[in-house]
């Protein structure tokens, strides 16, 4: 008896260590990133860097162009992404619960949720940037909307099989018809789920560097325009970063911060929609 | 000439209670298992009909076939007939919109929408009517009140429906279904996961709407049948074993099985 206790205790602690050191080592590497991106970063924040468009090599200036290259292909893509992306997952747990088809898409979208970002860059360059000739922030916007799409995709599905089926037999039983009751009751019921899977998409395709260096490409001037090259915030991190030049190292960096506090505070958003609405 | 003329009183309608729905040789599948067999009941209008009996024993299926909810789940069918003032239900080219604004069904676990309490009574009326904005509030004051809840939300309308108690959230969805003014209400074990007093309230509620309308209870709980209903079935196992007057029923069954179930030999 005595010694089953013992053993039993001993296998206790030894999980629990492994648990909790599992996390530690995680939790390590995730923090001194943060730490030494906010060490570096924090000095190159300034006016200028929201003022300023990107300099050539040995002079000063910010990220401007790249801030608005960014903000608009991300719209753009929200735009693109997030409709199509409910409209399937609408599709997967609403009308195509019992069909194989769904089973079929419902695997494929698992798929597209793994591919690797370049090669969704790729295939956008083939299909996009190559028949039109030259490299646009158009292309970007799809690139990233595709990689948006299966997100939306997957998580409004899960926040529609959320709702529970009796909520379903009750607006069906008023004899409202299905497109009506998926409207009105059905989003309404899980849109802060929905909502969370858009915004945590976003956070994804915020940072996402090798679709577009495919794609928009960079732009070093200002360039409202979206059928040409765009700078974006990704791409002149990467550039900027592998440069020899210290005052391009400082906007990396700044840039580098300014993503992961965008990223952070979608993440917060999130998590503080979910804890509102399920109280 | 003049006798011709005059409209002739059909023999039923000389009878005191006119079944308002005729189930026929009913039968149920969940797949392939068989949960009703043969079952062939009368409901008589404005009364309340008990459906008692073990789970299990095809009560609730019965209910979920007199409005076709069932048809939302592909591997469920039903067989046999089902006449609603003497026209088939089951029959598909009955559209379905109409039978189940004539046939509405309130469920065990009160399901408000979550959206206001106001929009959840005007969201399937506004979708049979065009009513104006003070048609649709007296529609929705005068559903309120034949729930017994218009007192309790008159001044909070623009609420979450979800902020109510739940025996509240179950008159509301009595209130939703009332508003489109259905003939026959189904009710599916409406108080099981309620507390005692607000089932008090709605088994007033169900005697006061017995005046105007065909009501099917399904219930778990006999002293609730016996309270509630004039008359009862129970059934056991797919089959209806025996159908009457609820003081019958429960004073004079004439089947043994009946006989064991109300005197809790089993259940």
């Amino acid at each position: 008896m005595g010694l089953i206790l013992l053993r039993r205790r001993l296998v206790d602690a030894l999980a629990f260590l492994f648990a909790s050191g599992a996390t530690l080592f995680g939790l390590f590497w995730l923090f001194w990133i943060l730490w030494t991106t906010f060490r570096q970063g924090f000095g190159a924040i300034n006016v200028a860097l929201f003022t300023q468009m990107t300099p050539p090599p040995g002079s000063a200036g910010g990220l401007l162009n790249a801030f608005y290259g960014s903000a608009v292909m991300i719209l753009l893509a929200v735009i693109i992404g997030a409709p199509l992306g409910v409209a399937a997952g609408t599709y997967l747990a609403e009308h195509g619960r019992h069909s194989r088809l769904a089973k079929v898409v419902s695997f494929l979208n698992d798929v597209l949720l793994s591919a690797p970002s370049i090669v969704i860059g790729l295939f956008v360059y083939e299909i996009v940037v190559r028949t039109s000739g030259h490299f646009s922030g158009y292309a970007g916007a799809v690139a990233l909307a595709m990689i948006l799409l299966p997100i939306v995709v997957r998580t409004s599905d899960e926040a529609l099989r959320l709702v529970p089926d009796q909520m379903r037999e009750a607006a069906f039983a008023l004899g409202i018809p299905r497109w009506r009751v998926t409207a009105q009751i059905l989003y309404k019921a899980a849109l802060t789920a929905i909502l969370t899977g858009v915004l945590l998409g976003v956070a994804r395709i915020a940072g996402e560097t090798a679709p577009l260096l495919f794609t928009a490409l960079n732009n070093q001037f200002w360039s409202g325009s979206l059928s040409g090259p765009l700078a974006n915030v990704p791409v002149v991190i990467f550039q900027y970063a592998m440069s020899p030049y210290d005052e391009w190292h400082a906007l990396a960096w700044a840039g580098a911060l300014v993503l992961t506090l965008f990223v952070l505070g979608l993440n917060l958003a999130v998590r503080i929609i979910a804890k509102r609405t399920s109280k | 000439m003049i006798e011709l003329m005059e409209p002739k009183v059909r023999p039923e309608q000389q009878t005191d209670a006119p079944a308002k729905i005729e189930v026929r040789d009913l039968e149920f599948f969940y797949g392939k298992s068989q949960a009703l067999k043969d079952v062939s009941l009368d409901v008589p209008a404005h009364a309340v009909t008990a459906i008692i009996g073990p789970s299990g024993c095809g009560k609730s299926t019965l209910l979920r076939t007199l409005n076709r909810i069932y048809e939302i789940y592909p591997d469920q069918h039903a067989e046999g007939e089902i006449l609603i003032d003497g026209q088939d239900i089951l029959d598909r080219r009955f559209p379905l919109s109409e039978l189940r604004r004539r046939v509405g069904m309130v469920f065990q676990k009160p399901t408000p929408f979550a959206t206001s309490i106001r929009n959840n009574v005007a969201f399937a009326l506004s979708y049979y009517e065009r009513l104006s904005k003070s048609e649709m509030s007296d529609r929705i004051e005068d559903a309120l009140r034949q729930a017994a809840l218009w007192d309790e939300v008159k001044d909070k309308l623009g609420a979450s429906a979800l902020s109510l108690s739940g025996g509240q959230q179950q008159r509301l969805c009595i209130a939703r279904t009332l508003a489109v003014r259905p003939d026959v209400i189904l009710l599916d074990e409406p108080t099981s996961a309620l507390d005692p007093i607000s089932t008090a309230r709605i088994e007033e509620l169900i005697h006061e709407l017995r005046q105007r309308f065909t009501i099917v209870i399904v219930t778990h709980n006999m002293q609730q049948a016996a309270r509630v209903s004039q008359r009862t079935a129970f059934f056991h196992l797919g089959e209806l074993i025996e159908v009457g007057d609820t003081a019958q029923i429960f004073t004079n069954p004439r089947v043994q099985r009946t006989q064991d179930y109300i005197t809790g030999r089993y259940g």
